[in-house]
C-alpha cells in the first residue's frame, strides 16, 4: 500500500532511481550529439582559419613550387583533379546506371543479381588503398609508368558501386503501373527502362552521381600508386599527373612552411567542394520528392 | 497466341508487325545482356582484386609461409618481412576507435530518434552525414597539426597521471608523450567512423514499430528504459551490423591513420607509442619500395587487409539484411 502511494506521488526510491537513470542517460546522449557537432565545427573552423590564410589568386594561377622557392600555387593540381574526377564521372555514370538498371529491372529474383548486389555493397566500403594496389598491378606495373588513366580507373572503381546502388534504389521507387502503362502501349522493355523508368527517376540518379563524385574527389589513397604526382603543369593522361589530394598529402608531410600552408589552402578547397556537392545532391533529391 | 497477335483484326499477324516484334525482341535481348554485362563488371572487379593481389603477393607468401602473419621482424635492408606489427596496429587502432565511437553513436542515434525536437532532426542528421563527407586526408591534417599537439600537452599527461597509475593497464598509458601514436590514431578514426555507425543505428531504431515503444511508454517506462529495453533488443541485429560496418571502415582507413599513427615498425604495449597499420605501411612505403620482395610483401599486406575487411563487411551486410527481412515481416 505504502509503496503504491509513494509511486503515485513519485517519491518511492525505485521511481527516483529510474528517473535519475533516465536523466543521466538522456544527458549523456545529448552530450554525444554535442561531441559530434563539436568535432564537425572544430574541423571546419580550423580549415577556414588556416585555409583562408593560404588562399590567394596565385594559388589558382601558379603551379606547385619547388622546395625552397617562394610563392607558387596549386593550379596544376586543381586542373589535374578536375581531369581525373571528370573522366571518372564520364566512365562511372554509364557503367553504374546500366548495372543499376539490370539490378532493378531484370534482376529482382536472379541469384546472379543478388550476388552482384551483395558485392556492390561490400565494394562501397572496401579499403580504397587496396583498390589503388589493384590498379597498380593491372595498369601501372604492366605499362611500366604511373599515369592519369590509372588514377581515373582507380577512382572509377570506387565511384561505380555508389552509382549502381543509388540508381537501383531510385528505380525501385518508380511505381510499377508506370512500367505497365508503357508496356501496354507496346513499348519494348528497353524503351520502358530508358525513356520511362530512368526518366522518372532522373533526379535520384543524378543525386547518386553527385554523391559518387563527392566521394572520389577527396580520395587520396588510390591515387598514391596510380596517378602519383607531377610537379609541373600537365594535361597528359598517359603520364603522372598532379592532383589535389596527393599534393596535400606530400605538402602537409613536408618540413617547408609554405608547402604546409599551401596544403591547408588545398584542403579548404577540396573539403568545401566535397561538402557543397553533398549538399547539392540533397537539394536535387529533395526537389524530386516534393515535385 | 501472344497478346500482340490478338490485336490484329484478322487474327493473323501481318508481316510488318511480325518484323517489328522481331526487331524489338532483338533490341530487348541486346539491352538486357548489355546491362547484365555491366552488372557483371562489378563482380569481375572484386574477383580481379582478389586474384591480382594474391598473384602479386605470392613470392612473399612462398618465401615466408604462414609464419609471415606472426613474424614481428621488418627489415628492409635484409629483405626480411613479417606482418605482425602492421596487423597489430590495424586491429588495435580500429578497436580503440570502436570503443569510443560505439557509445557516442548510440547516444547520437538515441538523441536523433527520441529526444530531439522534430524540426532539429533533419539539420542535425545532415550535420552528422557531413562529418562522413569530410575527406579522410583532412582528418589526417587536423589530427597531425591541431589535435596531436593539444593531445600531447594536455590529455596525455592527464591520462598518464590517472589511468597510467593503475597496475596492469597502466602500461597502456605510459611512455613518451609525443601526441602521435596508436591512441591518437584510434581517436581520429573514432570521429571518422562515428557518422557511419550513427546513421545505421538511427535507421534501425526508426524501424522499430511505434506500437512497441508506445506500449512501453504506456506501462510507465522512461525514455531510457524504452530505448535500452525495447528499441535496442528489437534492433540488436541491425546495431551489430552497423558496428561491423564501422569496423570495416576503420580497418581500411589510410590517410588519416598515416598522418597520426607515427609510422614506426615497432611493437609496443603503450598506446602512446607510435606504430603502423597495414594501410599506413602501404601508403608510406609502396612508392619507394625497391626490391621485388618488398613490393610483393606490401601486396601481401594489402591482400590480408582486403580479406579481413571483406569478411567483416560481409558479416555486417548479412546482419543488416537479416534485420531488413524481419522488419518486412513483423510490421
Amino acid at each position: 500500500m505504502n509503496t503504491v502511494a509513494q509511486h503515485l506521488q513519485g517519491t518511492s526510491p525505485l521511481y527516483k532511481k529510474r528517473v535519475r537513470q533516465n536523466s543521466i542517460g538522456l544527458t549523456l546522449s545529448m552530450s554525444a550529439m554535442g561531441i559530434g557537432l563539436f568535432a564537425l565545427i572544430w574541423i571546419l573552423g580550423v580549415l577556414l582559419w588556416k585555409g583562408f590564410a593560404a588562399i590567394d589568386l596565385n594559388m589558382f594561377l601558379e603551379s606547385t613550387p619547388a622546395p625552397g622557392t617562394p610563392g607558387g600555387g596549386l593550379a596544376n593540381a586543381i586542373v589535374g583533379s578536375f581531369l581525373l574526377v571528370g573522366l571518372c564521372a564520364l566512365i562511372s555514370t554509364p557503367v553504374g546506371i546500366l548495372a543499376g538498371i539490370y539490378l532493378a529491372e531484370y534482376g529482382k529474383v536472379s541469384k546472379f543479381a543478388g550476388l552482384t548486389r551483395f558485392v556492390t555493397d561490400i565494394m562501397l566500403s572496401a579499403p580504397s588503398i587496396v583498390i589503388g594496389l589493384f590498379v597498380y598491378a593491372i595498369a601501372v606495373a604492366t605499362v611500366g609508368n604511373f599515369s592519369g588513366w590509372a588514377g581515373t580507373l582507380a577512382l572509377s572503381l570506387i565511384a561505380v558501386p555508389v552509382v549502381v546502388r543509388t540508381t537501383e534504389n531510385m528505380l525501385n521507387l518508380v511505381p510499377t503501373p508506370l512500367r505497365e502503362a508503357a508496356a501496354a502501349l507496346g513499348a519494348p522493355k528497353w524503351k520502358v527502362s530508358l525513356s520511362v523508368v530512368l526518366r522518372a527517376a532522373k533526379s535520384g540518379v543524378i543525386t547518386g552521381i553527385l554523391l559518387a563524385v563527392a566521394r572520389v574527389s577527396g580520395e587520396t589513397a588510390p591515387l598514391l600508386f596510380t596517378a602519383l604526382n607531377n610537379q609541373f603543369f600537365s594535361m597528359d593522361m598517359g603520364a603522372p599527373i598532379a592532383n589535389l589530394p596527393v599534393v596535400i598529402f606530400q605538402f602537409a608531410m613536408s618540413p617547408y612552411e609554405d608547402w604546409v600552408s599551401l596544403a591547408w589552402g588545398g584542403a579548404l578547397l577540396i573539403t568545401f567542394s566535397v561538402l557543397a556537392l553533398n549538399i547539392l545532391a540533397r537539394v536535387v533529391f529533395r526537389e524530386k520528392v516534393q515535385a | 497466341m501472344s497478346p500482340t497477335d490478338t490485336l490484329s483484326s484478322s487474327g493473323e499477324v501481318s508481316p510488318q508487325v511480325a518484323q517489328i516484334i522481331r526487331k524489338q525482341r532483338l533490341q530487348d535481348f541486346v539491352f538486357e545482356h548489355t546491362t547484365q554485362f555491366f552488372a557483371f563488371f562489378v563482380l569481375a572487379a572484386l574477383l580481379g582484386i582478389l586474384i591480382s593481389l594474391a598473384v602479386a603477393a605470392w613470392p612473399t607468401l612462398k618465401e615466408f609461409g604462414p609464419a609471415f602473419l606472426w613474424t614481428v621482424e621488418w627489415d628492409v635492408v635484409d629483405d626480411k618481412y613479417g606482418a605482425a606489427i602492421a596487423i597489430f596496429g590495424t586491429v588495435v587502432s580500429s578497436l580503440i576507435a570502436l570503443l569510443i565511437a560505439v557509445p557516442l553513436s548510440f547516444g547520437i542515434a538515441l538523441f536523433l530518434t527520441e529526444t530531439c525536437p522534430v524540426w532539429l532532426r533533419r539539420p542535425l542528421g545532415v550535420a552528422v552525414e557531413l562529418l562522413a563527407g569530410v575527406p579522410s586526408i583532412i582528418y589526417g591534417m587536423f589530427g597531425l597539426f591541431i589535435f596531436a599537439p593539444l593531445f600531447a600537452e594536455y590529455a596525455q599527461p592527464f591520462l598518464a597521471a590517472t589511468l597510467g597509475q593503475i597496475p596492469v593497464i597502466g602500461v597502456l598509458f605510459s611512455g613518451s608523450m609525443i601526441g602521435l601514436g596508436m591512441l591518437t590514431a584510434g581517436l581520429i578514426l573514432a570521429i571518422m567512423v562515428l557518422p557511419f555507425i550513427a546513421s545505421v543505428m538511427r535507421d534501425v531504431f526508426d524501424i522499430v514499430p511505434p506500437i512497441l515503444k508506445e506500449s512501453a511508454y504506456g506501462l510507465g517506462c522512461t525514455t531510457w528504459e524504452v530505448v535500452t529495453k525495447v528499441v535496442l533488443p528489437y534492433s540488436k541485429t541491425g546495431v551489430i551490423g552497423g558496428i561491423m560496418l564501422g569496423l570495416g571502415r576503420a580497418l581500411g582507413e589510410t590517410m588519416a591513420v598515416t598522418f597520426v599513427i607515427g609510422n614506426a615498425h615497432k611493437l609496443s604495449a603503450s598506446l602512446f607509442a607510435p606504430g603502423n597499420s597495414i594501410a599506413s605501411t602501404l601508403a608510406n612505403e609502396f612508392a619507394e619500395a625497391s626490391s621485388d620482395l618488398h613490393i610483393s610483401t606490401l601486396f601481401a599486406l594489402g591482400f590480408i587487409l582486403f580479406v579481413i575487411t571483406f569478411l567483416v563487411l560481409s558479416a555486417a551486410k548479412l546482419l543488416l539484411m537479416k534485420m531488413e527481412k524481419s522488419a518486412g515481416t513483423k510490421t
